[in-house]
């Protein structure tokens, strides 16, 4: 989790037996005996499944309403409407919202959301730091301009450029994804160019270097490959910001639109009932806060096992 | 010295004006006519007229650019087409609350975690250590609107102890400006004392391990007086820098904190500002939080040379 427990860790292996036992394990291996990697996943794999099979977990359609069905508590029986026009009957584990809808459900399904964005908006934020990376520290013309542009867009807070672009856009997921993601990419590039500037001095890029390999080759071929772990574990970083920011754009009303079940939505819904019917706020909040826990605990692993020098850095 | 500072208040030039460049940028970029964006979507046809004429929209946009840096250098950011008043007028105006809230989350924040943080390292380890690592990995990851109801629940309407939301000025009597204030400061302070309480452990552990500490222990001198006089004053670089990146968390923290308690400072302007696409608004409050944001970590660079006698420009 931090210096203490490298030092420990880089202690560990100057003495004989830790020593076998690194050169024995691999990566992969190292990884899956860490217990916050353990744990992290775990939890995050369960939410996975939530996401994916939501339809078959005893949910009805996360928009459907019906007005006899309104503020109900946790665990209360009540009717849906469906489109058809058919009444069901169905019972509310999570109660219901001010319009009747299942809060169940929309938990349910909010989990799609809130995962959705947060891969997306780390992947493309990952491509973007990745390209503008490698060429900041590989180009050294273009390098002054880019990390001077970079400055600027990391000196805007995050979450105020998020917001200003998805009032400018309208909230939709692609919107909302690409808000998000441009925030983090100044992150990225500035990592991966410390990465580059110190691994282009390493003796094999030397060699390709003196065998004419062309630069791009070199880029994405030598130095590209040697970026991965620490970039594995800032992109959960970003996977748990993300997931933080458009819960925010949607708990503000300016992320996704209200009928759209996300954890955000569900609970800027149950603000103004907040004093009579807590549950709206707070089975969406502890899932949020899970889902974040879950997230930051798998990146913790993954850096004290993947990326130890960043560890040292706190 | 005087070098030295004149050199980094420079370098803050070129962070600006990209700053300002991207803002530009944000509402040109846009679909649509920024005229009529920035009238509003309840202004006549003059009125878009007017706004066209004053910012040279149908000249060059490089001009463009050069009319907008000419008003924002005089002070004018535009009226809001909300609150049709002056931009500036209405950033001052909702100054108090946020800087009361931030200057409270910051103080509260370090007095709870420097010592936190302290301790953790010399008892490293321990269980005391232990309990604060995992405190902290859940401060980053408890949602602050989710905490905010929570205290709000518990503190609020089950015990009664403070008011639910709302802002009293300061002028309007001291207790119940601080009330209304607890509540937020303390919701918003916990991600900085999980991020302060980490830093601050790190830093004094790594100092522990210097030979000075060996020295100070050996020359017989009391414990608290070797962490704090020494460990603690080593790590000071760190921690005043951690604080000025968290001002970028602090900014956005306000934003959504304003909106949870109903406290009527700039956070909860930019909220409203952005309901009710109040672009000259929203474009003042971005300028105004990231001139505050560099400002803030200038002032961190250039306290350096105050905290550690070694560092010299």
């Amino acid at each position: 989790m931090s210096a203490p427990q490298t030092k420990a860790g880089a202690l560990g292996t100057l003495s004989v037996e830790s020593a076998d036992v690194r050169i024995t394990e691999t990566a992969w291996q190292r990884v899956t005996k860490n217990w916050s990697v353990r744990i992290g996943g775990a939890a995050l794999a369960l939410l996975v499944l939530i996401a994916v099979s939501a339809p078959w977990l005893g949910t009805v359609d996360p928009t459907l309403f019906d007005a006899a069905s309104r503020d109900l508590v946790p665990g209360k029986p009540g009717v849906i409407t469906t489109l058809d026009g058919d009444i069901i009957k169905h019972k509310f584990w999570f109660g219901s919202d001010s319009y009747g809808r299942d809060i169940y459900s929309r938990v349910m399904y909010g989990t799609r959301v809130s995962l959705i964005v947060a891969i997306l908006a780390a992947l493309l934020s990952l491509a973007f730091g990745i390209v503008c990376g490698l060429s900041a520290g590989y180009l050294r013309w273009l390098d002054g301009i880019l990390m001077r542009f970079m400055d600027g867009l990391m000196a805007i807070p995050a979450i105020l450029i998020a917001i200003a672009l998805v009032a400018m856009w309208r909230g939709s997921l692609t919107t909302v994804i690409i808000a998000i993601a441009i925030p983090e990419i100044p992150r990225v590039t500035r990592l991966v160019r410390s990465l580059v500037l110190t691994i282009r001095e390493e003796p094999y890029v030397e060699a390709a270097v003196a065998l004419g390999t062309p630069t791009w080759k070199i880029m994405f071929g030598h130095i590209l490959p040697n970026t991965i772990a620490p970039l594995v574990v800032q992109g959960t970083y970003i996977c748990a910001a993300a997931i933080l920011v458009e819960s925010i754009l949607s708990f503000l009303g300016v992320g996704l639109p209200p009928d759209i079940p996300t954890w955000g939505n569900i609970m800027a819904e149950g603000r103004p009932q907040f004093n009579q019917y807590p549950h709206n706020i707070f089975i969406p909040g502890v899932f949020l806060a899970i889902t974040v826990l879950a997230v930051n605990i798998l990146g913790d692993g993954l850096r004290d096992t993947l990326d130890p020098k960043m560890a040292k850095r706190v | 010295m005087l070098n030295f500072i004149a050199r980094r208040i420079l370098a803050t030039v070129p962070v600006l004006a990209i700053v300002a460049v991207l803002v530009f940028l944000l509402l040109r970029l846009t679909p649509g006519d920024p005229a009529a964006i920035l009238a509003g979507d309840a202004a006549s046809t003059e009125q878009i007229a007017r706004i066209r004429v004053s910012l040279g929209l149908d000249r060059p946009i490089i001009v463009q650019f050069g009319i907008w840096i000419g008003h924002l250098l005089t002070g004018d950011l535009g009226e809001s087409f909300f609150y049709k008043i002056q931009v500036t007028e209405l950033i001052a105006q909702r100054l108090e609350p946020t800087l009361s809230l931030a200057t409270l989350t910051m103080v509260f924040a370090v007095l709870v975690s420097v010592p936190l943080g302290v301790i953790a390292a010399w008892r490293f380890g321990g269980w005391f250590d232990r309990a604060l690592m995992g405190f902290s990995v859940l401060g980053f990851s408890i949602p602050v609107f989710v905490l905010a109801y929570i205290l709000i629940w518990i503190v609020s309407l089950k015990l009664g102890w403070l008011p639910v939301q709302g802002y009293r000025r300061i002028a309007d009597g001291f207790w119940p400006y601080l009330q209304h204030l607890i509540l937020p400061a303390i919701t918003l302070s916990v991600i900085f004392i999980a991020l302060i309480a980490r830093v601050t452990r790190a830093s004094v552990l790594e100092a522990l391990g210097e030979d000075y500490i060996r020295t100070a222990r050996a020359k017989g001198l009391r414990e608290s007086k070797v962490l704090i006089r020494h460990a603690l004053a080593n790590a000071a670089v760190p921690i005043v820098t951690v604080i000025g990146i968290g001002i970028a968390l602090l900014i956005g923290g306000v934003v959504v904190t304003e909106s949870v308690y109903a406290i009527p400072g700039l956070g909860r302007l930019t909220v409203d500002a952005v309901l009710a696409r109040d672009f000259p608004t929203i474009q003042g409050v971005i300028l105004f939080f990231s001139l505050l944001y560099v400002g803030v970590n200038l002032l961190v660079d250039l306290s350096y040379v105050f905290l550690d006698p070694r560092i010299r420009y």
